[in-house]
């Protein structure tokens, strides 16, 4: 279980209250395929991926990333039940998608990349600190229940 | 070996002259002794740890946050060589100083982080891209001489 104390909470909702939630998804899922490229072989159904500007521009991309970072916003909203929120979507990822769980701890940086990106000096080490356990518990939840 | 195109080293280069080595350096190594504190045993010595803000304004991290920056130079200047470059780091790391090689992807991960907070537009994903492939070389070649 992810524990944050009411300040971490605080830092949280308040940076992500700043951010247009869209764009940071879409950059966070377009990075996640473009730095770590075996990624794109779950999308392969999504048009043009072949250079990293077809991929930032791809709107099945940008559009698959407002789906993902929306769920993840879900958990920002139930951080003292990750494990239960992302139930279902843990057992979709492990027994139709087949995706390796270490992906969602590389998706989890990637959010905090593109965080870090428009936030700039806002992103300071303890905001870096509790995103960072938070990204962390949403793995964890994701991978939860893989068998 | 890693192997980068022409293109990612001017990505890398381009970005790295720019870096203002003691306050990238102090700022990277302040964040990790944060957000991951258990890497706060190898640096007891260094006087007040006990805040982020103590961190952040210790002067003797940011001497050393300099220090290992001014050693990543090294990296960007040998960027066909980084096994080579670091075997002497390595075999130090490992032999007296005993750190755990995970940690330094965490340093690079965290250094990546800094990059993109204070170079925003610059940051493109494909010089994203670049960099997390020059510090999981930097990684893989501290590594290299682990026994």
């Amino acid at each position: 279980m992810v524990h944050l104390t009411d300040a971490e909470k605080a830092l949280v909702s308040g940076l992500w209250g700043k951010v247009d939630v869209d764009e940071i998804g879409g950059e966070s899922l377009s990075s996640l395929l473009v730095v770590y490229p075996w990624t794109q072989r779950f999308f392969e159904h999504f048009g043009d991926l072949s250079s990293a500007s077809a991929v930032m521009n791809n709107a099945q991309v940008k559009a698959h990333g407002k789906k993902v970072i929306h769920s993840f916003a879900d958990g920002l909203k139930h951080l003292d039940n990750l494990k239960g929120t992302f139930s279902s979507l843990s057992e979709l990822h492990c027994d139709k998608l087949h995706v390796d769980p270490e992906n969602f701890r590389l998706l989890g940086n990637m959010i905090i990349i593109a965080l870090s990106h428009h936030l700039g000096k806002e992103f300071t080490p303890c905001a870096q600190a509790a995103f960072q356990k938070v990204v962390a518990g949403v793995a964890n939840a994701l991978a939860h229940k893989y068998h | 070996m890693v192997h980068f195109t022409a293109e990612e080293k001017a990505a890398i280069t381009s970005i790295w002259d720019k870096v203002d080595l003691e306050k990238a350096g102090g700022e990277t190594l302040g964040r990790l002794l944060i957000v991951y504190p258990w890497t706060q045993r190898f640096f007891e010595k260094f006087g007040n740890l006990s805040s982020a803000q103590a961190i952040m304004g210790n002067p003797r991290i940011r001497a050393h946050g300099k220090k290992v920056l001014t050693s990543l130079g090294l990296a960007v200047q040998n960027m066909d060589n980084l096994k080579e470059t670091f075997a002497h780091l390595s075999e130090l790391h490992c032999d007296k100083l005993h750190v755990d090689p995970e940690n330094f992807k965490l340093l690079g991960n965290v250094l990546v982080i800094v990059l993109s907070t204070h170079f925003a537009k610059e940051f493109t994903p494909e010089v994203q891209a670049a960099w997390q492939k020059l510090v999981a070389g930097v990684a893989n070649a501290l590594s290299h001489k682990y026994h």
